[in-house]
């Protein structure tokens, strides 16, 4: 057995970064104006060459206008939007609250894969990978939506007794 | 310096006095507050609600799997194929070795109101919620399985092996113990019953009632009250929220 990781923590691997030492900008400044332009322009070629990943391709939502908050925010803020509603939901029964991690697959699942983490280029996966965060939510949680939404009045369950009639008569929600 | 010391003392005084205060008639700013939920949120758990159910075993027929069938599909477990695998119904038969007499009974988490699991858990991911649900916080629970050995029902089950495609009102995930949740989702959603009642009775055994045992004029209260019922255990006065007659 593994062991029990901190659920839903994050952890970021390598957090060393590379800085120029002094020692080399001297060494710089003693060479000539032509090999300078030289050592410059082969600097910005390996930066621009396939060595280094651009930053992550986003895939669109699937569906919805706009997302429950503006995307700096979202981008800034939604682990922490995340983890403080799961405590209300978990504990309080409160649920269909705006920073849901079901309401984030509803809309983000791709259209391709019809997951947010099944492949590299899914909405969850992308971004996490390219910065290098380690999320656990997927461990237990749902990564494609399943077309019945828990807050939809009791009407719409009553008929369906299993998750499979569930999932086939209400595909599009 | 005591000057301030005592305006302090005052203020704290008047904030706590404040929150009992009747606002209107019948309504005080505590209950504004717990009201207030987060934008669109369902209402939550309500503390005045206490879920359980009632299990005639007189009509629960030995083989029948039906309830055990709607949980598995309601909360996407699998059929289980070995002993360790989750399973959050086990159907029980009882004999009693004197006269032959025979029984068959489900039996799931108790939803005790005193519930051992959540005396011993070191993390507090076991706990009941205000209405009387016992559950596990997948989030904070570490996997140790004191719960499991608590339990005096055999009612939790640990997962072991990682799992795919879950349902996405249903998280479950390997390493942490799990047992029912009397279908929280769908309460939580609106909805009056669980899975396994809801398939009991359209079935046709209508064995399992389920209900809010606080609510004088629910069925299941009804029930308690005109029909003899105990709870398993009786004698480790936990008071379960799931009773049987005919036992």
């Amino acid at each position: 057995m593994t062991p029990p990781q901190s659920a839903c923590g994050a952890s970021a691997p390598g957090g060393q970064r590379q800085r120029t030492g002094r020692a080399g900008s001297a060494a710089f400044a003693r060479l000539g104006r032509a090999a300078r332009g030289a050592l410059v322009s082969a600097v910005l070629a390996v930066a621009a060459g396939p060595a280094v990943a651009g930053p992550p391709v986003i895939e669109r939502a699937a569906k919805g206008e706009r997302c429950v908050e503006d995307t700096a925010t979202m981008r800034r803020n939604h682990m922490r939007f995340l983890e403080h509603q799961r405590d209300d939901t978990v504990h309080g029964g409160l649920r269909g609250a705006k920073h849901s991690l079901k309401g984030c697959v509803d809309c983000h699942a791709s259209k391709t894969t019809g997951s947010v983490a099944a492949a590299k280029t899914d909405f969850c996966v992308v971004c996490h990978t390219y910065a290098a965060v380690k999320i656990d939510c997927f461990g237990c949680h749902a990564t494609k939506p399943d077309g019945v939404i828990a807050t939809r009045p009791s009407g719409a369950l009553a008929t369906q007794p299993n998750g499979a009639l569930a999932t086939a008569a209400g595909a599009k929600p | 310096m005591s000057d301030d010391k005592s305006r302090r003392g005052f203020l704290g005084m008047a904030a706590a006095g404040l929150a009992g205060v009747m606002l209107a008639p019948g309504i005080r700013l505590v209950e504004v507050a717990q009201a207030a939920t987060p934008g669109g949120a369902s209402a939550g758990a309500n503390p005045k609600v206490r879920w359980g159910m009632l299990i005639d075993t007189t009509k629960c027929a030995s083989g029948c799997t039906d309830c055990v069938d709607a949980c598995n599909a309601e909360n996407g477990l699998a059929k289980p194929t070995r002993s360790t695998d989750p399973q959050w119904i086990r159907k029980v038969e009882i004999k009693e070795i004197k006269t032959g007499r025979q029984s068959s009974v489900p039996v799931m988490c108790q939803h005790c109101a005193e519930p051992p699991c959540v005396d011993v858990c070191p993390t507090g991911a076991s706990f009941k919620r205000a209405d009387g649900i016992v559950l596990v916080d997948r989030h904070s629970c570490i996997g140790c399985r004191y719960c499991m050995m608590a339990c005096p029902y055999k009612a939790r089950s640990f997962v072991h092996e990682p799992l795919t495609d879950q349902k996405p009102d249903v998280p479950r995930g390997k390493g942490c113990v799990e047992s029912c949740t009397l279908c929280v989702h769908r309460l939580d959603a609106g909805q009056k019953t669980t899975a396994c009642a809801e398939a009991c009775t359209k079935a046709g055994h209508g064995a399992i009632v389920f209900g809010d045992l606080n609510d004088p004029s629910s069925e299941i209260s009804r029930r308690v009250r005109e029909v003899r019922s105990t709870q398993l255990r009786a004698d480790l006065r936990l008071d379960p929220g799931v009773r049987y007659a005919g036992l």
